[in-house]
């Protein structure tokens, strides 16, 4: 687990580092992400202990997002000024995102398999 | 006995324990709850945590500070398992690059959707234009938007929370959604997730289907990269029209 852990760690530093050095707009994490994504396709996957470690830390991806959802505290005013726009904004914006990108699959999908009805 | 309690209440709450201890505790009670629904969407857990933690330091009088200082390393690592989504990517690849068109015409119009829909509608209810800019970019992951915020003139704090209340809507709306629209396949309920709603539409996704995980990451990533790429071109579009 530790060492999986350096793994990961060690491409998220490579990934800020190249961040920050040549100005991208794309977070330090991202960059790793895909990094590790090219060396496991070089090496042929990832070892059991990597494998593991991920999904341990995939499984309670939640969890992570809880300490930046608590700042709602901070807001609370600006939420409670303009919270109609806000609510109606976050809903409809969300619900048609959800509709158009999976729209948009099926029909490019279904257009390059004529004969598929799903 | 009561001046005992407050010296240990002034210890601990200056202290990161609390913090940490209280993120994990809300988390596993809010789990606890959403197995015990049979993994109902609406007791989404980041939701039920957050509500439970808002209300606790609220309470207590506790700052928002205080508890980050305790709760950021919880936060800390959103960076690692955001490196750890190129393993179930790298499982999928196969399925993925046989979609590879459905996924790039998905990604550009979920993107285009994304972004253009928050900031019009958000205008269209009157919210004010640093509202709309912080709205621009709740798609995705938090320190992507956050970075974008900041760029464009938003309020990068404000485009954290929008972020976050954006990947529950998704995370809980999703399923309503494609079984209203009688979209079974889990690779492009995964896609779409991901791109509505980033990493808690994720961790969803992850818990219901393992390939829809590793499209909602795929669909994350990229549209990530993307937003970062089209918000700063269209902001200045969006604050002229």
């Amino acid at each position: 687990m530790i060492s999986a852990l350096t793994v990961l760690l060690i491409f998220q530093l490579i990934g800020e580092v190249l961040a920050r050095s040549l100005d991208l707009p794309v977070p330090g994490p991202v960059i790793g992400m895909l990094l590790l994504f090219l060396a496991l396709l070089l090496r042929g996957g990832p070892g059991d202990g990597l494998r593991t470690t991920g999904q341990n830390l995939l499984q309670h991806l939640s969890l992570l997002f809880v300490p930046a959802g608590t700042g709602i505290m901070v807001h609370l005013h600006r939420v409670a000024d303009e919270w109609p726009a806000l609510l109606l904004s976050l809903l409809i914006s969300t619900l048609a995102t959800l509709v158009v990108t999976a729209l948009a699959m099926k029909l490019c999908q279904r257009a390059a398999h004529p004969g598929d009805s799903q | 006995m009561t001046p005992r309690i407050n010296e240990i209440w002034v210890y601990l709450s200056a202290s990161p324990l609390l913090g940490l201890t209280i993120t994990l505790l809300a988390y596993q009670g809010a789990f606890w709850i959403y197995q015990r629904s049979g993994s109902n969407p609406l007791a989404n857990p980041v939701l039920i945590a957050v509500t439970a933690l808002v209300g606790f330091l609220t309470l207590t009088a506790t700052s928002y500070e205080t508890y980050f200082a305790g709760a950021q390393f919880v936060h800390f690592l959103l960076g690692p398992a955001t490196v750890a989504l190129a393993i179930p990517l790298y499982t999928q690849f196969r399925r993925v690059r046989a979609m590879l068109l459905p996924v790039v015409v998905g990604l550009l119009a979920g993107s285009l959707t994304a972004v253009l829909s928050a900031v019009l509608v958000g205008r269209l209810f009157g919210a004010s234009l640093s509202t709309q800019l912080s709205l621009a970019p709740k798609s995705v992951t938090t320190p992507i938007a956050m970075g974008i915020a900041e760029r464009i003139g938003g309020i990068p704090s404000l485009t954290a929370v929008l972020v976050i209340v954006t990947g529950i809507i998704g995370a809980v709306g999703a399923r309503y959604v494609f079984d209203a629209m009688k979209l079974r396949d889990p690779a492009i309920r995964g896609f779409a997730i991901g791109i509505a709603s980033h990493g808690i539409g994720t961790a969803r996704a992850f818990q219901v289907n393992e390939q829809s995980g590793a499209f909602a990451a795929l669909a994350m990533g990229l549209n990530g990269a993307l937003t970062a790429l089209l918000v700063p071109l269209l902001a200045g579009w969006l604050t002229a029209a």
